[in-house]
This record gives C-alpha cells, sequence and structure tokens, in this order.
C-alpha cells in the first residue's frame, strides 16, 4: 500500500477531460487505487465516482494504492495532477 | 387506405414507415425473485454493450458531420457506459433489492443524476444530463424500443411521429429521411420548415397517424396534397411513380431558372434570399439562386449540447457562411431561444406561457456574457464577407437600445484588443410582435433594416397558437390587420432610406409574394425550395400591378377575399392555375 496526497491545481479542477484522462491513467494498472477527499473515499477507475468527488481547483485529494504495481500508479497519477493536464494557468 | 392532413413540405416518398417514439418511458415490473437476478445482470451487460456501439456509430458521424466540438459529448457517454461501478451498481440493486434490471439502471441513473444536480458548479450540473440520456438510452435497449433520435438509421425510411423537436432533428441524415408525418402541427412547425430546407416532403396534423401505423408499413406520402396512403396497392404506386418522376422533373427545371435575377417585367429588382439553419444549408441555397441569405438561424449551434459553444466554434460557422457568399448579404439573428425551443445548454425555467416569456433577446439583455460572446463571434467573422447583425423579439426601441448598447461595448474592446472587424457592420431588427410593427418609425431610427416574422407577427396579432388544430383556420398570415403592420413597417423604413425584408413562411409563398412584392418589400427571405416559384411570381409581374394589387387587398375585409381577389388577378395573367400550381 502506497499514498501520497496532492494539490489539484488546474483551473477545471478534476472534471471534464482531466476526471476522464485520470480514470483512464488509473485504469492503466493493475493495483487496487483509492481516491479520498475529505470524508469521501472512491474508486479512481471509475469516471463517475471520480466526478462525484466535485474536486475544484485548490482541493487537496489523497491518492492510495495496493497492489503489484502501486508505486508506479501513484506516481503516475499524482504526476498527472501536478503537471495541470496540459491546461493554461 | 387514405389518410388526410397538412401539406408542410412538397415532393412524394413512397417508403417504409418508421414509427418514433420520443415520450418518455414507463416501468412497470419492479420486484423479481432472486433466482432471476443472475439473467437480470446479462439483460443490463447486453443493453450497456448495445448502447456502447450506437453512441460509438452517432460519434463516427458527428465527427463528419458537425465536427470534433459536438463529437466530443458522446465520448464523456462512453466513458460512463464503460464505468465498471456503473454496471456494479446496478447489479448490486438487482441483487439486493430484488429490483427488475429496468427499475434497478432507473434508481441508479436518478441517484447520480441527483447528485451532480445538487452539485454547486455549473459544468457539474450539466452532467445531469449525459447520465439522464444515457439511462434513456439503455432502458430502451434493454426494453427493446428504438432509441431517440435518428442517428442509428442506416435505411431509408418516413419517420412517423407524434411531433418533432430541433434536438429530435439536429443531426439528422437526408440520405435514410425520405419524409416525415406527423400527427400534430401545420405549415409553421418545425418539423415542416425543416423538411422543406432539407427539401423532403412532409405531411402534418395527420392526427393519429402514429397509432395507425407500424414501423415497417408500406406507405405512400404525398407532400403536395397533404396525403398518405397506407399500403398502397399496385395501381395507386404506379401512379405516385409517375408523380414522383413528374414532380422531381418540374424541381429541374425550376432549379435551371433560378438563376435568372428576381426583376418585375418593369425592371424593379427585389432580392431573393434563403433562410439556412446550419452551414450546410448554404450550398442548396446557392444552387438555387440566392441572393444572400436572409435568415441565419444560430440556434444549431447551440442545440443538442451540454455546453454552450465557445467564441471560436461560432466564429468558424459564421466566417464559413460568409465566405461561401462572397460579397451577398448574410444576416445573422442573434440567439433565438425559448418559446418552442429548449436548450440543454441553458437552464431555462419551465413556463406556463413560453411564447409570451422569457424567450430570444429577452434571455440574451439578461445573460449578458451569452449575448457578448455571440456578438464578438459575428463581429470578428464581420471581415470575410457581407455580414450584417439581427436582433429577434423586440418589442420596443428600448431593447433596441440595450442591445446596441452591448453591441458597442464589445466592439470598444475588440477594437482594444486589436482584433479585426467591420466597424459598419449593419443592424437590424425582426419585426414579430405588433408592438414593434406598430412603432416601426421609432425602432427604425435605431437600426439599418427590418426584417418581418411573419409566423410570430401573425400568432401575436391575430391570438392563435400556430401549433394547436382546432383554431387553425383562425391563422391566416394574409389577415387584413397582418398587412397592414407589414405595410406600416416597410413604410417606416422607407420613408428613412432604410429596407425591409421577411423571413417568415409568407415570404416563401407565392400568392403573398404578389401582395408583397406591391407593398414594396425590398426582400423576400425563404427556404431554398420556396425561391423558383416565388421568383417566377416576380418576374411574370410588373411593379405597377403588383401596387395595384396590394392597393386594392389593403381596402378589403377578411383574408379570404384577399386570397380570391389574388389568385383570380395571378389566373388573369396566366401565373395561377386551378390547383395552385403555377
Amino acid at each position: 500500500m502506497r499514498s501520497e496526497s496532492v494539490l489539484i491545481n488546474n483551473p477545471t479542477g478534476l472534471h471534464a477531460r482531466p476526471a476522464a484522462l485520470f480514470t483512464q491513467t488509473a485504469a492503466k494498472f493493475h493495483s487496487k487505487i483509492m481516491v479520498q477527499k475529505g470524508d469521501k473515499i472512491v474508486d479512481a477507475k471509475s469516471m463517475l465516482k471520480i466526478l462525484s468527488l466535485g474536486a475544484k481547483q485548490g482541493t487537496t485529494i489523497d491518492i492510495a494504492a495496493d497492489g503489484p504495481d502501486e508505486q508506479e500508479a501513484v506516481g503516475a497519477l499524482v504526476s498527472l495532477i501536478k503537471s495541470g493536464f496540459g491546461e493554461q494557468g | 387506405m387514405r389518410v388526410e392532413g397538412v401539406a408542410g413540405s412538397s415532393g412524394i416518398a413512397i417508403g417504409t414507415a418508421y414509427v418514433y417514439q420520443n415520450d418518455d418511458i414507463h416501468i412497470t415490473k419492479r420486484i423479481i425473485s432472486s433466482s432471476d437476478a443472475e439473467f437480470e445482470i446479462q439483460k443490463v451487460k447486453q443493453a450497456l454493450c448495445d448502447s456502447r456501439s450506437q453512441i460509438e456509430c452517432i460519434r463516427e458521424k458527428a465527427l463528419q458531420k458537425v465536427g470534433k466540438e459536438q463529437a466530443k459529448i458522446f465520448d464523456a457517454h462512453l466513458m460512463i457506459l464503460e464505468d465498471h461501478s456503473f454496471l456494479e451498481e446496478i447489479a448490486a440493486a438487482i441483487k439486493n433489492k430484488n429490483l427488475s434490471a429496468a427499475a434497478a439502471i432507473e434508481q441508479v441513473v436518478a441517484q447520480y443524476a441527483a447528485m451532480f444536480a445538487a452539485m454547486d458548479d455549473e459544468y457539474m450540473r450539466e452532467r445531469e444530463t449525459d447520465i439522464k440520456d444515457i439511462g434513456d438510452r439503455v432502458l430502451r435497449n434493454l426494453l427493446g424500443l428504438p432509441p431517440r433520435g435518428f442517428d442509428h438509421l442506416m435505411e431509408e425510411v418516413i419517420i412517423v411521429a407524434h411531433d418533432l423537436t430541433p434536438s429530435d432533428t439536429v443531426l439528422l441524415d437526408k440520405r435514410y429521411v425520405k419524409g416525415f408525418a406527423t400527427d400534430i402541427g401545420g405549415r409553421t412547425s418545425h418539423a415542416a420548415i425543416i423538411a422543406r430546407t432539407l427539401e423532403i416532403p412532409a405531411v402534418l396534423g395527420l392526427k393519429d397517424i402514429t397509432s395507425r401505423l407500424n414501423t415497417g408499413d408500406r406507405i405512400v406520402l404525398d407532400g403536395n396534397t397533404g396525403e398518405i396512403i397506407i399500403d398502397p396497392d399496385a395501381m395507386q404506386l404506379d401512379k405516385y411513380q409517375k408523380k414522383q418522376k413528374k414532380f422531381s422533373d418540374c424541381q429541374a427545371e425550376l432549379k435551371k431558372a433560378a438563376a435568372l435575377p428576381a426583376v418585375t417585367r418593369d425592371g424593379k429588382r427585389v432580392e431573393i434570399a434563403a433562410n439556412i439553419g446550419a452551414p450546410q444549408d448554404i450550398d442548396i441555397a446557392v444552387e438555387y439562386g440566392a441572393d444572400g441569405v436572409g435568415l441565419y438561424r444560430t440556434e444549431f449551434l447551440y442545440l443538442g449540447r451540454e455546453q454552450l459553444p465557445t467564441e471560436e466554434e461560432q466564429f468558424r460557422a459564421y466566417k464559413a457562411v460568409a465566405e461561401k457568399l462572397g460579397q451577398k448579404p448574410l444576416i445573422i439573428r442573434t440567439l433565438d431561444i425559448g418559446g418552442d425551443k429548449e436548450l440543454a445548454c441553458m437552464r431555462l425555467p419551465q413556463e406556463l406561457n413560453p411564447f409570451l416569456g422569457y424567450r430570444a433577446i429577452r434571455i440574451c439583455l439578461d445573460e449578458i456574457d451569452v449575448f457578448k460572446t455571440q456578438l464578438r463571434a459575428i463581429l470578428r467573422a464581420s471581415v470575410y464577407g457581407n455580414i450584417l447583425i439581427m436582433y429577434p423579439m423586440i418589442s420596443g426601441v428600448n431593447e433596441v437600445r440595450k442591445a446596441n448598447a452591448i453591441l458597442a461595448e464589445v466592439k470598444r474592446e475588440l477594437y482594444q484588443a486589436m482584433i479585426p472587424f467591420d466597424e459598419n457592420v449593419k443592424v437590424g431588427v425582426m419585426i414579430e410582435v405588433p408592438s414593434a410593427a406598430i412603432t416601426a418609425d421609432a425602432i427604425i431610427k435605431e437600426v439599418d433594416f427590418f426584417s418581418i416574422g411573419t409566423n410570430d407577427l401573425c400568432q401575436y396579432t391575430l391570438a392563435v397558437d400556430r401549433m394547436n388544430e382546432k383554431i387553425a383556420d383562425l391563422y391566416q398570415p394574409l389577415h387584413p390587420a397582418v398587412l397592414r403592420l407589414i405595410k406600416n413597417a416597410i413604410d417606416a423604413s422607407h420613408r428613412h432610406g432604410k429596407f425591409t425584408g421577411m423571413c417568415g413562411e409568407l415570404a416563401g409563398d407565392p400568392l403573398a409574394a404578389a401582395i408583397l412584392l406591391g407593398l414594396g418589400l425590398d426582400e423576400f427571405s425563404m427556404s431554398a425550395s420556396s425561391m423558383p416559384r416565388v421568383k417566377k411570381i416576380i418576374r411574370g409581374l410588373s411593379y405597377e400591378t403588383a401596387r395595384e394589387i396590394a392597393d386594392t387587398v389593403l381596402s378589403m375585409e377578411t383574408a379570404a377575399e384577399i386570397i380570391n381577389y389574388t389568385v383570380a388577378a395571378l389566373t388573369k395573367l396566366g401565373l395561377w392555375d386551378a390547383e395552385g400550381e403555377i
């Protein structure tokens, strides 16, 4: 089990295209991956669940993975969020 | 068997009926025994799979027809369908609560819809429509009902529906849709207007045609006479095949004459322009010899989608048409929404009396950002052609002043940002509210032109709902009251050296053309398919004769008198025959 906190910095937050990119990236890994915002914990591979977090710019989320590729999974998702999903500003 | 309705768009279609159900689904079976759970889950999986292949197919079509932006919405749909937690939650509801597959889908979709609707974020709230749309599609597949819309059609059909809304027809493909038959509506309903734009025959107001026909029934649809023949015999088929051939030959001949200018025998030139609803309509309009576009409806950009169109997207749509027209005028009408047109990308309240409510310019003057985005896009496109701006639903001079002030502000912003635009872009208003027609002398001082919208002008002047068949006979565009308002607007514009056009259905009516020409109308804008006949009337008359006709009918008391007199006058001149065909 590995986990890391990350600040969402892109203007749209985990919405729309970013949410899609996030779940698509998560789906590439075998590990079970969860995302926590406040007291809500959801499956990182579900677009609907990620959208249901309503994570906007400025929110901090925890990403936790458990499985054979947990380290790579958390690393990839954290850097995706840090990259700002290629959005400007 | 023969059924009579209203002729909405001319032409003959012979083919197979496709009965379109666009009403909400009602689920009856709710509780199952636990031994059926696995079977119900299998049904859900199959329905999800079917939905996925449908959406993939629509997405492909959308990409080719309307571009990347509108295709994106289907990407989101696909992701939700492929979301394993969606299926898991439905399966859990089946197993744990003994719900039937349909009831479980309904419940999970409702939960997500409520969750999205409650969020404090515009974008997330709009996802409610997505999830509901998907739920509807999955349920239809599960229950073996045909999907909404016509995007999935792969063979030629004649669409039979209660009524058709703009969102039903937004992605309609002319290769497969050969005609419309509807229970309700008349010549000015959305279905009729779309049919004429696409040049496919339509018969409307058939009352109960959806319950008389089944998908797959053979029918003949005669859009010239307003008749449907159910299960035609060999003789009838033969007769209509001949009629169909004659009609297309006649159309071809009229099209040949389309290149000739709209000039009266004594040399008065008027403009024959086209009403278009999407960039691709311009090709048909040019083919029919349009002198310009008198009405570019911009609603297509806003319909059937979840997010408002961006400035860039609008700019491209306006520029594309402007470039095709070169120096010919292109009148772009700003957003005309509300009334009978609903938008998924703007939350408009349900109203008791939408035609007298929050619509068109009233929304734009309230949602100033939406309006400014559109004006910026139009202004930016104005350097690529001869663009004019037109505001809909103006009821008095104050609204014009407010709209013009916003336009001036947008111009200033563009100027400061050094973005090029045509500083002298002409601005006009639609005359479709009686108060505007009566105070035309005040309004014309604020604008460069008028364009009369006869559908609403007639409905508001005569207090007649154009969709209500019980009072259809009261809907009289040639009523003396309507004609006097039209004359008042034309005269006011001419006194100020400005012009008046018409973009309502009346402009495409050959009989009315004679009267309107005589009243001094400068521009006639209509569906491309109406152009050849109107042009023929104008070329066959002298302006002097038209003025005599107009003067005479202005002193008449009823629409019937006016029609009878004009028919007689045109018949005498050899421009009209008993069947109304020229």
